[in-house]
């Protein structure tokens, strides 16, 4: 039994919203009503559920972008919310994300190439030369060229641009990626492609992800296991092709019955 | 597609430009603003700072292309030299403002809570008093003059530019861009320089050209009470009010400044307004 890579323990979340009556407490919305699970390396895991389920703050808690109303996030054993920020800057070295929107996830007053080695240039004390080298290595492997380095994000398509995000979470060579939706802001057409992209480099690089995706088929492609997530809480979880065959919840089923009329 | 760096890209910002009417129209009034002021420091008709009373109060000749003030001056040269001071007062006042207005546009963006609610007290509370009539106390405190003018003027533009920043500033830290350089463990500090920052200059240099409009309006007045420039140092704002005691004997020394304030104005407006239009992707789609 390998040291497993993420451990999600017992995690709540909830957001306070703005007063609506002066005299009255203020509404609170439960993100996440005591989640966890564990990710081992090299068994990806997809978490699924609907809009609003909780997915989104997951993946920012286990990022570590958000803090937990309670609960704890173990990132190859260190408590991500009881690490000085030093120590946390170099566990973000091997936690890397790739956000939904292409449009939205890269700054478009910067070029490629300073896109791509901003993990690299706060995270690691690597010297220029070889943050240049590693940022062509990245692109290169995502299947753009050199000439990408010298352009800015408008000037790509958007499975283009997701290949850009995706060399800029491969730079730092991590060991864990969360996927936000990866796919579903892209053309049908452009989703193939970069879903092989992320299954060739989940091989080659020996990166695990964690993917986040309301549709089944995305998650049955890439991951080992599935978590599925509704009003945060999780309803069921386990091997992929064990829920995918046999499932047990009727939530579980309804998103199986809404991705096969999807594909078919 | 809502992407802002479109229209920073070079060759399609100019092609835009070029057929963007109130941007042309600006572009060369202020040119021309810049050019006289420029070519002042080197030529003038006359020396503005001459008196020469035996020539005063002439009407437009081949000598004296727009006459002479009561002291024999050529309205002309001292208009352009005129044009200097403006330029200076609204260069740097509205430098002050932009400065230190960002810087805390930005703050109150990046700290939120309570930071964020001082700032904006801060500028609602320097909103309510009407801008003019504050520069003309603050310079009634402070003595007359050019730089107390500047000083004055500058602070009105802090909290202009501080809401302005903050607007934008505010848009650009709920970008996933922003996000993704959290991941990084980037600290507010350097996403306010790298990422921050360069989404919104457009937006403060756009503002900049207006306030500089304004910024010049406030020094005619100012100065036009006496509170601004001193003489012998030409001024638009003083020209008037020297005019003023002979309107009925000599209405073109009223005039002539009178559409010089005007025309730079008019033009730095409608070149702001146009940056506006050229940089805010949101109009660009509309059209």
């Amino acid at each position: 039994m390998t040291a497993p890579l993420l451990e999600v323990e017992n995690l709540v979340r909830t957001f306070t919203l703005p007063r609506e009556h002066l005299f009255r407490p203020p509404p609170v919305v439960n993100a996440l009503r005591g989640v966890g699970f564990t990710i081992t390396p090299g068994r990806s895991l997809g978490l699924v559920g609907e809009s609003g389920s909780g997915k989104s703050t997951l993946a920012r808690l286990a990022m570590a972008l958000d803090r937990p109303t309670s609960g704890t996030v173990r990132l190859m054993g260190h408590d991500l919310f009881a690490q000085p920020a030093a120590k946390l800057r170099t566990l973000r070295r091997h936690m890397q994300m790739i956000f939904q929107d292409p449009y939205g996830s890269l700054d478009p007053r910067q070029k490629v190439a300073r896109i791509v080695a901003e993990p690299l240039e706060a995270l690691t004390g690597a010297p220029k030369a070889e943050r240049e080298a590693r940022v062509r290595e990245a692109l290169a492997s995502v299947g753009l060229g050199d000439t990408a380095l010298d352009r800015y994000p408008h000037e790509f398509s958007g499975g283009q641009r997701q290949r850009i995000a995706t060399a800029r979470a491969l730079v730092t060579r991590p060991d864990l990626i969360v996927a936000d939706e990866p796919v579903s802001a892209l053309d049908v057409s452009v989703r193939a492609q970069v879903l092989n992209l992320l299954r060739d480099l989940q091989e080659k690089f020996s990166v695990t992800f964690l993917m986040i995706s309301h549709d089944l088929a995305v998650v049955d492609y890439l991951c080992d296991d599935i978590v599925v997530l509704k009003d945060g809480l999780i309803v069921e979880s386990g091997a992929s092709a064990e829920i995918l065959r046999r499932p047990q919840h009727p939530y579980t089923r309804e998103l199986i019955a809404a991705a096969t009329k999807r594909y078919s | 597609m809502s992407d802002m760096a479109v229209v920073s890209s070079g060759a399609g910002f100019w092609r835009r430009a070029r057929r963007h009417r109130s941007f042309v129209f600006g572009g060369i009034l202020s040119a021309v603003l810049v050019g006289t002021a420029a070519l002042s420091l080197v030529w003038t008709p006359h020396s503005p700072y001459r008196i020469d009373i035996p020539n005063r109060l002439k009407p437009m000749s081949p000598t004296y292309w727009l006459g002479t003030d009561p002291f024999g001056r050529d309205v002309f040269s001292l208009l352009m030299t005129g044009a200097q001071n403006s330029i200076v007062v609204g260069v740097v006042a509205v430098a002050i403002g932009m400065l230190l207005g960002t810087a805390l546009g930005l703050l109150a963006s990046a700290r939120r809570g309570w930071v964020e609610e001082l700032v904006m007290r801060f500028t609602d509370f320097s909103f309510a008093f009407p801008a003019i009539l504050t520069a003309i106390m603050l310079t009634a405190v402070l003595g007359p003059g050019t730089v107390n003018s500047i000083i004055a003027i500058g602070i009105f533009n802090i909290p202009v530019f501080a809401r302005v920043a903050r607007g934008a500033a505010n848009a650009v830290w709920s970008r996933e861009f922003v996000l993704a350089a959290r991941a990084c463990g980037r600290g507010r500090l350097r996403i306010t320089f790298d990422h921050v920052l360069p989404n919104i200059v457009s937006v403060i240099v756009v503002q900049a050209t207006i306030r500089f409009a304004l910024a010049i309006l406030a020094e005619a007045a100012l100065s036009y009470l006496g509170l601004g420039t001193q003489p012998p140092n030409p001024s638009w704002g003083r020209m008037l009010n020297e005019a003023q005691t002979l309107i009925y004997i000599a209405p073109q020394l009223a005039i002539f400044p009178g559409i010089a304030i005007a025309l730079a104005v008019l033009g730095l407006n409608l070149l702001g307004d146009g940056l506006r239009d050229l940089v805010d992707p949101r109009l660009i789609r509309r059209r």
